[in-house]
């Protein structure tokens, strides 16, 4: 059976630079994806292609079989939520209006505010906990309860997809690991996710898949236990570690190799023996 | 009407949620009401302006006249001399203020209004043209100034609107093109005939004496029109206050929204403009002043067309009551009234640190 949401063949390309060029991935339904890579590796924009944000300059994305694009954007808003990595934040809004405009798609003009609108919508704050929040300003929250409340807007839009562009950026460690739980509690729930991560530690203990991606390809993509390795990671990331269970979960945890060892490897670069163990 | 007030939040978060049959909206309360008292506040200083003038009207005879009931002499000034200028006044500072909130919503900047982005400096070129060099009057100057205003913000959009480029390069090109447009004003004007020159002159400054029911037409049907446009259209402006990127993963189509979002506020900007000339600053100011008020985000287009009105018809009853001289076009007043407010409004953003844009 073919997955909800696939890729085939992207170019993907902003005015003459390109980004990815063949670019195919298939997001497995029901799964929570993770995509891991360098910097302008061409995550966030093959991201916002699925989403259909962008449009590709060549290849198709494929939503239930058929082409993204031959879909009323309503539609598509109504089965892929996405958080962007830096949306903007107007003045005087709200909480609980910016995430009742998360219902967008699923209003009328004379049907602005059912009841599975609100529903929907304190549902969306109730697992944010931003419920408190309802009627403060969002450009006076902390960049952790903004998150929230985006997440919130996202939610409460009720989709089976949701794509989630790094959304552990700017927060310290407990609120990204709220907000990864929160994803883990919105995948067991039955809801597909992929989320572009930069920490490949917690890539490793939240994704069932994860799609490696290096220069606009994709060059591994599996459950992390199969994917991650000491010689996938120096070609990806170009950096000696070591792999190691992780004490707590037991999935893969990459520990980079100290200072002078990495040093080390740079220096025998020209032999190709790889010093790191696992 | 089964309407529900939720009383336990804030004022200022106090909703109507309204469920009936198929219809299921949410209004803010404080937003409904600050309308409602612009709304009246405005239809208040038009039956003032109705009954004032060389020949003053006691206000229940201007009533009467209204409802067709009055004595041939009294209706005679009241409907036929004073209705049309009140109605325009009235409309053209809804259909301003309408078109200045789209813009600056959708510059998502408060200086993005119809007079910033070239619109009105068009109008007028068009006016003068047909003023100055086809010789017309009325009807004519109207025309031009319509084609000089959509001619400009074409010209404007294809220069800067065009595959979704930054709002602010949009009010830019505009600073732009309105400094190109100026220059080609002042130097038709330099040129011209003294009378014609005057008549262009007095046009410039905006005015809304001497207006018959066919500048009413002229304003009021696009403005009935439109406004009804522009309601549906305002949830997706609202979304397209999120950046487009959000709007667009809400199911927003972003390049057509914005261009009938333009589109309309562009026939508001047209029509206002050629019924009553570039009347400075409402297009500007009332959205501020209505917002301030509603402390509602978004565009709010009815209350800032409501506040267009209560500007218009106070500053013509100024204009003709209070000062001094005579008869003095309203555009004087809005733009004294507007140019302060402007003043006050830079100060503020100063002190808060930031400039504007």
């Amino acid at each position: 059976m073919d997955e909800r949401l696939r890729a085939e063949g992207l170019t993907l390309a902003y005015d003459e630079r390109v980004v990815a060029r063949d670019l195919s991935v298939r997001i497995a339904d029901g799964s929570f994806t993770v995509i891991v890579g360098p910097n302008a590796c061409g995550k966030s924009t093959l991201l916002k292609t699925l989403a259909r944000v962008l449009k590709p300059r060549a290849g198709t994305v494929h939503l239930d079989g058929e082409p993204i694009s031959s879909y009323a954007s309503r539609h598509v808003a109504r089965q892929i939520g996405m958080l962007p990595q830096s949306p903007v934040v107007p003045n005087g809004i709200v909480v609980e209006d910016l995430v009742s405009r998360g219902r967008f798609a699923h209003q009328r003009l004379l049907r602005q505010w059912s009841t599975v609108d609100e529903s929907a919508v304190v549902e969306a704050m109730r697992v944010t906990e931003v419920l408190d929040l309802a009627d403060r300003f969002v450009e006076e929250l902390s960049g952790g309860q903004r998150q929230r409340v985006w997440l919130a807007m996202v939610l409460a839009q009720q989709t089976g997809i949701l794509l989630l562009d790094e959304p552990t950026t700017f927060l310290d460690l407990a609120h990204q690991l709220e907000v990864l739980d929160l994803c883990a509690d919105l995948h067991e729930q039955g809801r597909t996710v992929v989320a572009v991560l930069h920490d490949l530690n917690h890539a490793c203990r939240y994704a069932t898949e994860l799609v490696v991606m290096r220069d606009g390809s994709v060059v591994a993509q599996g459950p992390p236990a199969e994917v991650i390795t000491p010689v996938l990671v120096e070609q990806v990331f170009g950096i000696a570690c070591r792999v190691m269970d992780d004490p707590e979960t037991g999935t893969p945890m990459v520990v980079p190799a100290s200072r002078s060892r990495r040093r080390e490897t740079v220096q025998a670069r020209a032999q190709p023996s790889l010093s790191a163990g696992s | 009407m089964t309407g529900v007030v939720r009383s336990e939040r804030p004022a200022s978060a106090r909703r109507l949620v309204v469920r009936r049959g198929p219809v299921a909206l949410r209004l803010r309360v404080r937003t409904l009401v600050v309308g409602a008292v612009l709304t009246a506040t405005a239809i208040a200083i038009a039956v003032v302006n109705l009954a004032s003038g060389d020949f003053p009207v006691p206000l229940r005879d201007v009533l009467w006249a209204l409802a067709g009931q009055g004595d041939a002499g009294t209706e005679f000034i009241v409907v036929t001399l004073r209705l049309p200028r009140v109605l325009v006044a009235l409309l053209v500072g809804a259909a301003l203020a309408a078109s200045g909130a789209v813009f600056q919503s959708l510059t998502r900047n408060p200086l993005g209004s119809p007079d910033f982005i070239g619109l009105t400096t068009g109008a007028s070129t068009g006016a003068l043209l047909v003023i100055l060099i086809l010789d017309g009057r009325g009807l004519p100057v109207a025309v031009g100034a319509i084609v000089g205003c959509v001619a400009t913000s074409v010209a404007v959009y294809l220069l800067a609107f065009r595959h979704g480029a930054q709002a602010f390069r949009l009010i830019l090109m505009g600073i732009g093109v309105s400094a190109l447009l100026e220059s080609t004003n002042s130097f038709l004007l330099l040129r011209a005939r003294l009378s014609d020159a005057l008549a262009a002159q007095v046009w410039l400054i905006g005015s809304v004496g001497g207006r018959s029911f066919t500048d009413v037409a002229l304003v009021g049907i696009p403005l009935a029109v439109v406004l009804p446009v522009l309601l549906v259209l305002a949830r997706r402006l609202s979304m397209l206050n999120l950046g487009d990127e959000t709007a667009a993963l809400n199911g927003v189509p972003v390049e057509r929204s914005r261009a009938a979002l333009a589109l309309s506020a562009v026939v508001l900007a047209a029509t206002a403009t050629a019924a009553a000339g570039p009347v400075a600053f409402v297009a500007l100011a009332a959205p501020h002043l209505a917002a301030r008020l509603t402390r509602a985000p978004g565009p709010g287009i009815l209350p800032a067309a409501a506040m267009g009105s209560v500007l218009m018809v106070a500053g013509d009853w100024i204009a003709q009551r209070v000062l001094p001289a005579k008869d003095v076009p309203v555009g004087i007043v809005t733009a004294a009234l507007g140019g302060a407010y402007l003043t006050w409004l830079l100060a503020r953003e100063w002190r808060r640190g930031r400039a504007l844009g």
